[in-house]
């Protein structure tokens, strides 16, 4: 038993690489096959995934003494080769990202599977690519697997074509290009002044640099900042988000809203490294807290222009975006358990939102969403649209409509920060923590700042969703009666149930967040996990 | 040296840039192609310019690393390549999707009302 234990840090890497190359062999016919082997392996991710949990919560101390999972890729010992580590945080956003992937799965079999080919490949790669990002301790092994990641985002972002998808995925490929260019420029950089790839090395050897050195490693350390900044779409590169994931397909959509947080871990956990030796300043907080307020008040102004409903999820999406970033840019360390716990709340509930809202929009006539007006000043007729067949057989459900109002009543309340779903938790638990941070007695500017970005966007938020809401079920004339499959009223369900379980286990989550908030704070002993981590067979017969 | 290697890194950087911000696909794609070759330069330069120094390790006797250049940059500007190839083929593909589909190749899909 402790044999296979031992490589549970690799394994939510393997198991989708293998099973998607598997896939991929596979012909589309064997559909059953092909969605058995999928839900198998996401169901084994979620295991493995909550094992890292238990593993880094201090129950399996004979194999990893410190509660950090390490693993060391190829049996070479630490700064030499890469190594997989899984502590608290790692373990946290594996298992959202499993559950997540899951709920995504489930929609996608209802339809939006056979749209195109390849998706359940792309799938599995693509969780691979967060797996591996959420796992890496090396930074250009991050890079790697962001590129797996956004690799196999861009082909499910196409997923489906027609014209609207295709020119949006082109703009979001254009622009993560671009990000990655300067992601290699700044690992590269760190490369030449430290000599090392490895982030535990990297936090020893920062702390050493002087002079031109250090000069040349705090550019490095912005350069890579810009990078996780675009793709945690921060205020001036985010123009590329709602388009983008508003013309994605429902399923990817919804596991798309775990990627922006994806650059927002990295900054964490890069951050919390490099703090005992000086975070450079493009880690420490001075200009990442402005830029959360402003992604904060972009995407309130946002939510409050868009008009049509994936759009305006997508500025929800930078919302969350600005609201952690100007909770990691607070000072100290008391407002990283509740952002963690915001994390989670928004991630789960953006990824029900968008799946809930292609559900809505088939109860929606041709142009509602436009003003009769308009309709007839532009002399628009209903045109024959190709990815949009309404011949989805399912059970129809006397109380769908029931089921999607209520649904995306709970995702307003989530989104909003409204009681008693978890939004508000978070919400409530980071202004509190705000407003008690300070030295003195009296809460610094920056906490009102915090506060006050954080209320307004809240209402930013209320007024838009409930206009939206009064206009996708209470004004709509001539609303067709969906027919809902249990796949997909399942998935949001599910989604749902886990915000209503953070709610009401709220207690013990905090906790533990805030206790991994704690330990990021003294990354000592994720240093020592890593550099102390013995391979298993000795090296002989080196000089 | 160095100066010639860094004003080549430079002026495919600013090429790349240029080209990158354009309305044609076609001209954004060069661009990538100009910034990976930039960004790969970039890289392999971050093991200091060496001239007469391989990285392969004769096994007879001792080994001084000074005699050697630094492997690991090679390395990552390998996989940078491979990468670099992989999303360019890709970025080709939708480059040509999008033609297809509005029949211009405008970066927007249509021409700018002016």
């Amino acid at each position: 038993m402790n044999g296979w234990l031992q490589h549970l840090p690799m394994l939510p890497i393997a198991t989708p690489l293998m099973v998607g190359a598997l896939l991929v062999l596979l012909k589309e016919s064997r559909r059953k096959t092909r969605l058995t082997l999928s839900f198998a392996s996401v169901l084994f991710q979620i295991f493995v995934a909550y094992q890292l949990l238990l593993a880094t919560a201090g129950h399996m101390p004979d194999l990893w003494p410190q509660d950090i999972a390490v693993y060391l890729v190829g049996d070479w010992p630490a700064p030499f080769g890469i190594v997989l580590v899984a502590d608290r945080l790692a373990a946290v956003m594996l298992l959202l990202c499993s559950i997540l992937g899951l709920a995504a799965l489930t929609y996608s079999t209802a339809r939006w599977e056979r749209a195109g080919v390849h998706f359940l490949p792309l799938f599995q790669l693509l969780l691979m690519g967060l797996n591996g990002a959420f796992l890496t301790g090396d930074l250009f092994n991050l890079f790697v697997f962001f590129e797996v990641l956004l690799g196999a985002s861009y082909g499910l972002m196409l997923h489906g074509t027609g014209e609207m998808r295709v020119t949006a995925g082109l703009h979001y490929i254009a622009t993560n290009l671009a990000a990655s260019f300067l992601l290699l420029i700044g690992i590269a950089l760190i490369y030449g002044v430290t000599g090392t790839l490895n982030m535990a090395d990297l936090a020893v050897r920062a702390g050493q640099l002087t002079g031109a050195d250090r000069r040349l490693f705090e550019a490095a350390a912005a350069i890579l900042g810009i990078a996780f900044l675009t793709k945690a779409a921060a205020w001036p590169l985010n123009f590329w988000l709602p388009n983008a994931y508003g013309h994605a397909c429902a399923p990817v959509a919804a596991v798309f809203s775990i990627m922006t947080k994806v650059g927002i871990y990295a900054l964490l956990r890069l951050g919390s490294l490099l703090l005992p030796t000086g975070a450079p300043a493009a880690f420490g907080g001075e200009w990442m807290f402005p830029l959360g307020v402003a992604t904060l008040i972009f995407g309130a102004i946002g939510i409050l222009a868009t008009q049509q409903a994936e759009r305006l999820i997508g500025y929800c999406v930078i919302m969350s975006s600005g609201t952690l970033l100007a909770a990691l840019g607070m000072p100290g360390v008391a407002l990283t358990g509740p952002a963690l716990f915001y994390l989670l709340t928004s991630v789960l509930a953006l990824g029900a939102f968008y799946m809930l809202i292609e559900m809505i929009e088939r109860t929606r006539s041709f142009g509602a969403d436009v003003l009769a007006v308009s309709l007839e000043a532009f002399d628009l007729d209903d045109p024959e649209s190709p990815d949009r067949s309404d011949d989805v057989v399912g059970v129809a459900i006397p109380a769908a409509m029931a089921f999607l109002g209520m649904a995306f009543f709970c995702c307003a309340l989530l989104v909003a920060g409204l009681p008693p779903l978890p939004g508000f938790v978070a919400k409530l638990s980071l202004l509190s923590a705000a407003l008690q941070t300070s030295a003195t007695d009296t809460p610094s500017l920056a906490a009102w700042t915090l506060v006050a970005a954080v209320l307004l966007s809240g209402l930013a938020g209320i007024i838009a969703l409930s206009r939206t809401g009064i206009r996708l079920f209470w004004t709509a004339e001539d609303t067709v009666v969906p027919r809902l499959r249990v796949s997909e009223a399942g998935s949001v369900s599910i989604l749902l149930l886990s915000c209503i379980a953070l709610a009401i286990w709220a207690g013990p989550v905090m906790d533990f967040l805030e206790e991994t908030a704690l330990l990021l704070d003294r990354p000592q002993s994720y240093i020592d996990a890593v550099m102390s981590h013995q391979p298993v067979r000795a090296l002989g017969g080196m000089p | 040296m160095e100066i010639i290697l860094a004003v080549a890194i430079g002026v495919l950087t600013g090429s790349g840039v240029w080209l990158v911000l354009r309305p044609r696909t076609f001209q954004v794609i060069i661009g990538f192609s100009l910034l990976a070759y930039a960004v790969n330069l970039f890289i392999f330069s971050m093991g200091r310019l060496r001239v007469g120094a391989a990285p392969v390790i004769d096994k007879s006797g001792e080994i001084d690393p000074m005699l050697y250049t630094d492997p690991v940059p090679q390395a990552l500007v390998l996989t940078a390549i491979v990468i670099g190839f992989a999303t360019t083929a890709l970025f080709l593909a939708v480059l040509l999707a999008s033609r297809g589909f509005a029949g211009n190749d405008h970066v927007d899909g249509r021409e700018a009302d002016l």
